[in-house]
């Protein structure tokens, strides 16, 4: 599309590079996202291959097949989010409807997996508090990870608020074949944090 | 990916790709992962297989389900320039070690 050439439906104002603005702001973001994840997991590279001693060896300590099943869970709600897309796309209400639900709680689901994840580290000593800490390793290690999978979960909470919102708005009928801007940023927004998910479990879990 | 699936993928459902191959394509990548994580591979070969299997899932994830595969070359070269700077910024520093 030629950068000066107005789609219907968009306004002189939108044209831009091609993309609608609000896709286009959730890029941005993201791509600020992207800087701010890599310093975090920058950061955790640096200090294991600084310090490997002060980190256990993977499933030595966290449970891998747990978290395992969990990244499948978040895969699935990216599929349903993206589901709930295609089915808007085709002007299909009650497919968006059922595919946000699906979205909502399978995203529900993996914050409840991750609390009980924490739980039952904790209660193993596996916490970041240096006093208390009597896990394998040392500190640090524990400080790392509950600082990348806090700020994970923070950010898969936040979406998951925000998917109850788009969800209400979609049984409200707020969103049509011709308009459904909200459901395309939000799935943006949504397999970005499926996709650091994807990173997360590697380096922290795997290696 | 094989020409395949890639094909299969291109398949369009109206003009969407096939969104279930490509979760079907990153279950089994996890299970890949889990496998290669506990097989007893060397630490630099197990490293390298776990990088790239995540690299690929992450691409999967943004060339299909966040559409950058249909969108403006544009928006794709916004959304590729700063992941050198990223790399850079890690690997950089990881000399030092």
């Amino acid at each position: 599309m030629d950068r000066m050439t107005v789609p219907a439906g968009m306004d002189q104002a939108e044209v831009g590079i091609g993309v609608p603005n609000m896709k286009l702001g959730m890029w941005v973001f993201l791509l600020s996202e992207v800087m701010f994840f890599t310093a975090l997991i920058g950061s955790y590279i640096l200090l294991r291959s600084a310090r490997p001693e002060a980190f256990a060896e993977p499933g030595e300590v966290l449970n891998v097949p747990l978290t395992a099943f969990n990244t499948f869970v978040l895969i699935c709600s990216s599929v349903s989010m993206v589901k709930a897309f295609a089915a808007i796309e085709h002007g299909d209400q009650q497919g968006l409807k059922r595919w946000l639900l699906v979205t909502v709680g399978l995203g529900a689901f993996f914050l409840g997996v991750q609390g009980y994840e924490y739980f039952e580290l904790a209660s193993h000593g596996f916490v970041p508090v240096a006093e208390a800490y009597h896990a394998a390793g040392e500190p640090l290690y524990g400080a790392t990870f509950y600082t990348l999978t806090g700020f994970h979960g923070a950010h898969v909470t936040l979406g998951v608020l925000a998917m109850i919102w788009i969800t209400i708005r979609a049984f409200r009928g707020r969103y049509t074949q011709g308009s459904h801007a909200g459901v395309e940023t939000m799935g943006l927004y949504w397999h970005f944090v499926d996709l650091v998910w994807i990173i997360l479990f590697t380096i922290v879990y795997l290696i | 990916m094989d020409a395949t699936a890639e094909a299969e993928m291109q398949a369009q459902e109206g003009n969407q790709p096939n969104y279930m191959l490509v979760w079907a394509g990153l279950a089994v990548l996890t299970l890949l992962e889990v496998g290669v994580a506990f097989v007893g591979f060397s630490e630099t070969v197990t490293v390298i297989i776990l990088v790239g299997l995540a690299i690929w899932k992450a691409l999967l994830v943004a060339l299909y389900y966040m559409h950058l595969r249909f969108e403006p070359p544009r928006l794709v070269v916004m959304v590729i320039a700063p992941l050198p700077l990223a790399a850079i910024l890690v690997l950089a520093a990881l000399t030092d070690f």
